[in-house]
C-alpha cells in the first residue's frame, strides 16, 4: 500500500487525538456521582455550649494526637486541623455593630467544612483530594504533589501545608497513623479511620462539653438533623454555593 | 546550527560564565529546599503562594506577547516585521521554559509532577494550564526552527508555517486567559474574584513582553551590532504604549468599582496593597510601580519622548509590571487572609536566589537562541 | 587538534559519569556480597501471600493496597489461603515483620534506596522504642 508522507502523517495525528479523546471522556465522564447518596456524614457544633467552658482545647488535642499534627513553633509554618478563631473571624458576614459580648468574646471550633461542592477538589490537578460517596473530602498523601492550588481555592482557611519535615516537631507518634512528609498539603479527613471502624471523630468523642453531634445528614432522624429542626444554625459564608456539611448553633 | 551557539567572542563566554554561576547558586539553594522544605522560603500558612508563582504568572504573560510580533507578520503580512518575528518567538520560548521551571520549583513534592499527566482532572484549571503551556512551548519551537532553518538555506519557509503561526495567535492569547482562570476562579479570593483579571493580564503581558523585547533589540544593536529594523522598534512601541494605557485603565476601573461599591471584604486587599503604613509592607513598591507606570505612559505618549526615551521607557514598563504582577497581585490576593489575618511576606535569600537562577536560565537560553539567529543571519548576509 | 584538550577532557567526564554506579558503590560499600541474614517473624509462619510470590511482588501487592485503602476505603483482604487481614503496612506487615531486621536488610542488600513509604508510614517497635 502506498501511503504518501503527508497522509501518514494526518493519519497519525488524527489517530493519537482519538486516542486522546477516549481518555478524556473517560475521566470527565468517571467523575459523575451517583445521584442518590445514602451518607452525607456532617456535623453540627454547639457553638453555645462550648462557649461555656473557656480555654478548653480537649477537641484540637484528641485530633493532634490520633493524626500526629505536628505542633509546629513557627507559627507561619503551623498545621492544623481543627482549632478556634473569634467569632467575629469565623463569620465575618454574620457581624454587626451590636454583637452580644458573650459571641464577641467566645472562641468557636472550625475544621474542614467537607463542603457539597468543594472548590478544593474542583481545582486538585491530580485528584489527590476528591469528595468520597459519603461526603467526606478525602486527601490521598501519596498523590498530593503540593502545588497548594486547593489551599488557594478553600475559602474557609483550612487547609495546611507541610513546610518542613514534620516528625521532629510531633512529641509522641500514634503508630495506628502515619505521619505526612514535607511538601503535601492536609487538613482534617472527618476521622475517616475511625468512620471506618464505627466510632465517631476524635474531636466529638473528646469534647467535655458534648458540644459536637456528628451524624448522617441525609438521614432525617439522625441526631445532627434532629438538632438542626430544633434550632436554628448558621453555616460559614454559604452565600459562596459551597454547601458545607458542618453546622453551628450560634 | 545550534553549534553556532558555541563560537563566540571573549564578552560572550563571559557572559555565559556569569549566566551559569548565577544558575549554580539558585541550584544549590533549590536542593536546600529539596531537603528541608519549602519552609526555607518566607511562604506560610496564609501566604502559600508567592514569588515562584508570581513570577510564573509574570513570564507567562511575557510568553504570550509574542502574538504582537507575530500577528502584524503573519496575520497582516506587514513586512517591517520580519527580522523580529523569530527573536519574539524564542523569546516566549525561553519564557515559557522560566514559567515551566517556577512551578517545578514551587512544587511541594516535585518528583510526583507526572501525576498531572497520569491523573488528567480537566475541571482544574492547572491540567489546562499544563496543556496550553506545553502545546504554546511545542508550536512556537517548531516555528522559530523551521523559519531560521529556512533562513540559513536560504529558501522560503515552508507552507505549514503559516498555519501554525494563525494557530499561535489565539493560543497565545489563551495561556494568559488560562492562567488568569487559575486566580479568577476561586470564589474565596475576592481579589481575584473579577471578570476583568483576564483582560488585566492580557493587557498587562502585551505592554511588558514588548517592552523586554524592544530592550533586547536595542542591545542586539548595541552589543552585537544587528538592527531588526528602526521601523519594527517603532511599531512595537506603540502596541506596547496602547497596551500600557489600557491596563493603567483596566487598574483605575477595579479601584473604581472596589472603592465605589466599598464592600469591606473587598476593599480590604486594594487597602493592604495601596495604603502606606502599618502592615502593609507591600504598598510602597506598588506606589513605586504606580508611579513609574505613569512616568512610563508620560514618556510613550509624547511622540518625541518616545523615540528619545524609549529604552527608559520600556525598563519603566517593565518594572512596573513587574511589581504589580510578579508579587503585588499573588500576595495581595491572600492577604489579609479568608479569617482576616494579616501575614507579611518576605521572601527569603534562598527564595531570591533560585528566582535568580531560574532568571538566568531564561538569560541563558535568550543568549543561546539570539546568537544562533544571529550567526544565520551573518552567513546568510555575505 | 587544537581541540584535543577538549575531547579528552569531555571523554574523561563521560567515563566517569558511565561508570559512576561502579566506583561510587564500590566507596561506599553499604551493601555486601553476601545475601542478608533476614530475622524471620516469630510468631507467623504464613504470610498473606506466599514467600515466593511475597519476594517477587510486595512491591505491587503495597501499591494495591495503597490504593485500595486510600482512595476505595477498601481495607478488607483475603489470602490466598482464605484468611482476612487489614490492608495495613504498619499493623498488617509490620505486625510480624520487623523493619530493621528483615525489611531493611534485604534492601539494602538489593540496593534499594530506602522506599518514600517510611517518610509517612511509622515503624511500631521504633515508635516504641522512641517513646518518652
Amino acid at each position: 500500500m502506498r501511503i504518501t508522507r503527508k497522509d501518514f502523517l494526518r493519519l497519525s495525528g488524527f489517530s493519537l487525538l482519538a486516542a486522546g479523546c477516549k481518555q478524556a471522556v473517560r475521566s470527565v465522564t468517571s467523575a459523575a456521582r451517583p445521584a442518590s447518596k445514602p451518607i452525607r456524614w456532617g456535623m453540627v457544633i454547639d457553638v453555645k455550649k462550648c462557649r461555656e467552658k473557656e480555654a478548653c482545647d480537649a477537641c484540637i488535642h484528641a485530633c493532634s494526637t490520633a493524626h500526629n499534627i505536628p505542633q509546629i513553633a513557627n507559627r507561619a509554618h503551623e498545621v492544623k486541623w481543627i482549632w478556634t478563631e473569634p467569632y467575629a473571624a469565623v463569620f465575618p458576614s454574620t457581624q454587626t455593630s451590636y454583637v452580644p459580648p458573650s459571641f464577641a468574646k467566645g472562641m468557636v471550633p472550625l475544621l474542614c467544612n467537607h463542603c457539597d461542592d468543594p472548590p478544593c477538589t474542583r481545582v486538585c490537578p491530580t485528584q489527590a483530594t476528591w469528595k468520597r460517596d459519603d461526603g467526606t473530602v478525602m486527601m490521598d498523601w501519596h498523590r498530593c504533589i503540593g502545588c497548594r492550588y486547593c489551599i488557594a481555592a478553600c475559602p474557609y482557611g483550612s487547609r495546611s501545608f507541610n513546610w518542613e519535615d514534620p516528625r521532629p516537631a510531633i512529641a509522641s507518634i500514634n503508630p495506628d497513623f502515619p505521619t505526612r512528609t514535607k511538601g503535601v498539603v492536609e487538613k482534617c479527613n472527618f476521622c475517616e479511620e475511625r468512620l471506618a471502624q464505627g466510632l465517631k471523630p476524635a474531636c466529638v468523642e473528646a469534647c467535655p462539653q458534648h458540644a459536637f453531634t456528628f451524624g448522617n445528614l441525609a438521614d432525617p432522624d439522625s441526631e445532627p438533623r434532629q438538632l438542626l429542626r430544633e434550632r436554628f444554625a448558621v453555616q460559614r459564608q454559604p452565600e459562596l454555593g459551597t454547601g458545607p456539611s458542618v453546622y453551628y448553633l450560634v | 546550527m545550534l553549534d553556532k551557539a558555541l563560537k563566540g567572542s571573549r564578552r560572550y563566554w563571559t557572559w555565559l560564565l556569569l549566566l551559569l554561576c548565577v544558575i549554580a547558586a539558585g541550584s544549590c539553594f533549590y536542593l536546600r529546599q529539596l531537603d528541608l522544605g519549602l519552609g526555607i522560603t518566607g511562604l506560610s500558612r496564609e501566604v502559600s503562594w508567592g514569588l515562584y508563582i508570581a513570577q510564573f504568572t509574570f513570564f507567562v504573560g511575557v510568553a504570550a506577547s509574542a502574538v504582537m510580533v507575530v500577528l502584524p507578520y503573519y496575520l497582516h503580512d506587514d513586512k517591517q516585521f520580519a527580522r523580529m518575528t523569530i527573536l519574539g518567538e524564542l523569546l516566549a520560548i525561553a519564557a515559557v521554559t522560566m514559567c515551566i521551571l517556577f512551578i517545578f520549583v514551587d512544587l511541594g513534592q516535585p518528583a510526583r509532577l507526572l501525576n498531572i499527566v497520569l491523573y488528567p482532572s480537566p475541571r482544574s484549571l492547572m491540567f489546562w494550564d499544563m496543556i496550553s503551556l506545553s502545546g504554546y512551548l511545542l508550536l512556537n519551537a517548531l516555528l522559530a526552527f523551521a523559519t531560521l532553518r529556512a533562513e540559513r538555506e536560504e529558501i522560503s519557509a515552508p507552507r505549514w508555517i503559516k498555519p501554525l503561526a494563525f494557530l499561535s495567535i489565539p493560543w497565545a492569547i489563551s495561556i494568559h486567559t488560562v492562567t488568569a482562570f487559575l486566580y479568577s476562579g476561586l470564589a474565596g479570593r475576592s481579589f481575584w474574584l473579577t471578570a476583568i483579571l483576564a483582560p488585566r493580564f492580557l493587557a498587562s503581558a502585551f505592554s511588558s513582553g514588548p517592552a523586554l523585547l524592544i530592550l533586547l533589540c536595542l542591545v542586539l544593536r548595541k552589543l552585537a551590532a544587528y538592527d531588526v529594523g528602526e521601523e519594527a522598534i517603532r511599531k512595537l512601541a506603540i502596541i506596547m504604549t496602547y497596551a500600557m494605557a489600557i491596563n493603567v485603565f483596566f487598574v483605575l476601573v477595579e479601584v473604581f468599582t472596589v472603592f465605589y461599591a466599598a464592600i469591606p471584604e473587598h476593599t480590604v486587599h486594594f487597602e493592604y496593597l495601596y495604603l502606606l503604613g502599618g502592615e502593609h509592607n507591600l504598598a510602597p513598591w506598588m506606589w513605586v510601580s504606580a508611579l513609574f507606570a505613569i512616568a512610563a505612559l508620560a514618556i510613550l505618549f509624547t511622540p518625541a519622548w518616545r523615540r528619545a526615551y524609549l529604552p527608559l521607557a520600556c525598563i519603566l514598563v517593565f518594572i512596573a509590571l513587574w511589581i504589580e504582577k510578579g508579587l503585588g497581585l499573588i500576595v495581595g490576593g491572600f492577604v489579609p487572609s479568608p479569617l482576616g489575618t494579616m501575614t507579611r511576606y518576605v521572601p527569603t535569600l534562598p527564595e531570591w536566589s533560585i528566582v535568580a537562577g531560574i532568571w538566568a536560565a531564561g538569560a541563558l537560553l535568550i543568549t543561546l537562541f539570539y546568537k544562533i539567529v544571529l550567526s544565520v543571519r551573518k552567513e546568510a548576509r555575505s | 587538534m587544537r581541540d584535543r584538550v577538549w575531547i579528552l577532557a569531555g571523554l574523561a567526564v563521560f567515563v566517569a559519569a558511565l561508570t559512576f554506579p561502579a566506583w561510587y558503590g564500590l566507596a561506599h560499600a553499604k551493601a555486601s556480597s553476601s545475601p542478608p541474614n533476614l530475622v524471620l517473624p516469630v510468631n507467623q509462619k504464613e504470610c498473606v501471600a506466599p514467600a515466593g510470590t511475597m519476594r517477587a511482588t510486595h512491591m505491587q501487592l503495597l501499591i494495591q493496597w495503597r490504593q485500595d485503602v486510600t482512595r476505595r476505603g477498601d481495607r478488607r483482604f483475603v489470602a490466598y489461603n482464605g484468611k482476612v487481614y487489614e490492608k495495613s503496612l504498619t499493623r498488617t506487615c509490620l505486625g510480624c515483620h520487623n523493619k530493621a531486621g528483615f525489611c531493611d536488610r534485604c534492601h539494602q542488600y538489593s540496593g534499594v534506596s530506602g522506599p518514600h513509604c517510611w517518610n509517612c508510614h511509622n515503624d511500631p517497635q521504633a515508635v516504641a522504642r522512641s517513646a518518652p
